[in-house]
């Protein structure tokens, strides 16, 4: 077998364009799972924001003012979930289940007159001296904002969890909601901010493929990263870390896999292909294993101050 | 006494209006492996759809359920249709084939169309067009038109139809240009636009300027078009809107007339289970406009090629052939059965690496 075709530098340049869909639908799914409610809808608000973000940046030429508009209208759609499990306490999994339905015929509907259409994308970003280093400069410093954003978005993400008073109200509310109310927490109102959180997290994830990674918009294009961001939140026990390695894995040995294979790589192709599940998992639960990481304990449970 | 007349008369009447119904209108149904909107495979189909629409009218219902994934799923997908009452289904992926089957012994009086299967009953027929036929002119003019000597392929599953293509495209490649080399990537899916733009990216990277795909999206082309000096085809549909770099030509396929024909059949009452393998002489196949990125030459070549196989004298599988391990497959001027076709499962010599299983 003859790898010397996989060039090293083109190859992590492409796992970080891979990650970065699932690490922001991931990181946002978390927040939101922190804050005690399970929403299934990823898939949907990742569509959504796949089509309202192209759409945007065909229309006005601007990927950025795309990837903000993908975010805002994923967290409206995603205020309707809150609406319905927070305020009318309908249940958690078949409302997400239904948000993604929601989500995948209202972005066909959307998208229909954008099919086969090219769209702006995003500038690579030039970081003077650091773009120009040899290998590393190719490698980590010259991607698009996005692919930054995401990152800097996990570390904030997991400071603010863990130091911040507000992180510490979120776990709070995750955890005992009763307890969190009888502290005098707006329980409702703290979830429906973190479900907001995470609709636009996932509308970015959404606009990153149809802008960047693909490039081009195609009806039913997520295919089932959605649920794997969910997933991934689940075998990272809920840590913003570990759903970045998470993501940056799953991404990694998927493109990894596909190089291996275009290199004629003398590894069983099924065996390849199911890699990047196996190793995503495996790595995952490796690094949990050690002490207690359940879930949040409210998680999936409906709150009403009431009860 | 009374209402059990009553109530019978009533089950007689709403039974005859129901078969009265039945009879004005035939309900057509489609199973679609991808959304409508793929750009590719299920959009074709879909045109199909349209095409008996718009010739039979008033005459024809047709429903359709897309993105059903193949599997044990396709199989309530398909009873569901024939419950609602469709009178012929089509089926149109490959692995809808044994749930097909079991649904279409359960109903034997709906007519079943499975697309790119080999299993038939006498209520369910199989059609298929000769991509192959395709995929040689596609090879030729990669063949010719690669810089690196590397062409790069984005394969689905590893089915006979598939392998036939691969086979095909590598074929007409070698013979224009010895040096070529295939680089062969299973995305194991039919349609998932973010993987099939990372395989075609790692094709790229690889060293591959031509990229030839088996998948359903246009996302290849997207990314093709990205890196720039990349050539592509459009597979399934014409995928224009990428020309005339990177796709360079296309294959189309072109279900509609045999859908107008079918559901004419079950109209007329005359359907019976067929088998059906077109190709280019009769128009399933349609290769798509050659793009002004195409020298002359090469053009002329690949139309002269299509006319050849159009009229029959020639066949893309012509020997002598061997197969990978060097055993002899086809002798000087054989050409390969249909069986042979049907059931392949083995690379030509030549290409590397192993057909997954």
């Amino acid at each position: 077998m003859d790898l010397s075709s996989i060039n090293p530098v083109l190859l992590v340049a492409s796992i970080m364009v891979s990650a970065t869909p699932i690490l922001l639908a991931a990181i946002g799914e978390m927040v939101v799972e922190r804050a005690g409610v399970l929403n299934l809808g990823v898939e949907g608000m990742m569509i959504t924001g796949a089509v309202v973000g192209f759409a945007v940046a065909v229309n006005t030429g601007n990927p950025a003012l795309g990837f903000a508009v993908a975010a805002l209208a994923s967290a409206v759609l995603s205020l309707s979930f809150g609406v319905l499990t927070q305020l009318l306490l309908s249940n958690q999994v078949a409302t997400g289940l239904g948000l993604t339905l929601v989500g995948l015929g209202l972005s066909s509907l959307i998208g229909k007159p954008y099919e086969g259409m090219k769209s702006p994308t995003l500038p690579k970003l030039d970081m003077g001296f650091l773009s120009d280093m040899p290998v590393v400069g190719r490698m980590l410093f010259s991607h698009d904002l996005m692919v930054y954003l995401s990152l800097a978005l996990v570390i904030v993400v997991w400071a603010v969890l863990k130091y911040t008073r507000i992180g510490l109200i979120l776990r709070a509310v995750g955890e005992n909601h009763d307890a969190a109310h009888a502290l005098g927490y707006k329980v409702v109102r703290i979830r429906m901010m973190a479900i907001f959180f995470g609709g636009a997290c996932a509308g970015l994830g959404g606009a990153y493929l149809s802008l960047v990674r693909v490039p081009q918009w195609t009806e039913g294009m997520t295919a089932g990263a959605g649920w794997i961001a969910l997933a991934i939140v689940v075998f990272a026990s809920w840590r913003a870390g570990r759903v970045a390695i998470g993501a940056y894995l799953f991404g990694g040995v998927t493109v990894l896999q596909l190089n291996l294979q275009a290199a004629g790589a003398a590894v069983p192709v099924a065996l390849l292909s199911a890699s990047p599940y196996l190793m995503t998992i495996l790595v995952l639960v490796f690094i949990s294993a050690r002490g207690a990481h359940g879930a949040p304990a409210s998680l999936g449970r409906p709150f009403h101050a009431s009860a | 006494m009374k209402r059990r007349t009553l109530l019978a008369s009533a089950a007689a009447l709403s039974l005859a209006a129901g078969s009265a119904f039945a009879q004005d209108k035939v309900k057509a149904g489609f199973i679609y492996v991808g959304p409508v909107g793929d750009g590719g495979w299920t959009y074709e189909h879909d045109q199909g759809r349209k095409a008996v629409e718009a010739e039979l009218g008033d005459a024809v219902e047709t429903v359709y359920q897309e993105s059903v994934p193949e599997g044990a799923d396709a199989e309530r997908a398909i009873t569901q249709m024939a419950l609602s009452g469709a009178d012929i289904i089509f089926t149109t992926s490959f692995g809808y084939m044994d749930p097909t089957m079991n649904v279409a012994a359960k109903f034997p009086d709906v007519k079943f169309e499975h697309a790119t299967g080999f299993k038939r009953a006498d209520n369910v027929s199989v059609y298929s067009a000769r991509f192959y036929e395709g995929r040689a002119i596609q090879g030729h003019i990669a063949g010719k038109m690669t810089k690196t000597n590397k062409i790069g392929y984005i394969a689905s599953f590893p089915i006979p139809e598939v392998i036939r293509g691969i086979n095909s495209a590598y074929l007409h490649a070698k013979k224009v240009n010895p040096d070529v080399e295939f680089s062969i990537v299973w995305a194991y899916t039919w349609f998932d636009p973010a993987k099939e733009a990372d395989a075609a990216r790692a094709l790229i990277d690889n060293g591959a300027d031509v990229i030839l795909q088996h998948t359903d999206s246009t996302a290849p082309q997207a990314a093709a078009q990205e890196a720039g000096n990349v050539i592509t085809f459009g597979q399934a549909s014409d995928m224009a809107e990428f020309g005339p770099v990177p796709r360079v030509s296309s294959i189309i396929d072109n279900w509609a007339p045999y859908y107008i024909d079918r559901v004419k059949a079950v109209m007329d009452g005359t359907w019976e289970s067929t088998d059906t393998w077109d190709g280019i002489s009769t128009g399933m196949v349609g290769i798509g406009e050659i793009s002004s990125a195409v020298p002359a030459d090469v053009k002329a070549e690949a139309l002269a090629l299509k006319d050849a196989i159009a009229a029959g004298d020639y066949h893309p599988f012509t020997g002598p052939i061997n197969k990978q391990d060097g055993t002899p497959w086809l002798a000087e001027g054989e050409t390969a059965s249909d069986g042979d076709l049907l059931g392949m499962n083995f690379y030509i010599e030549g290409l590397t690496g192993d057909v997954p299983n």
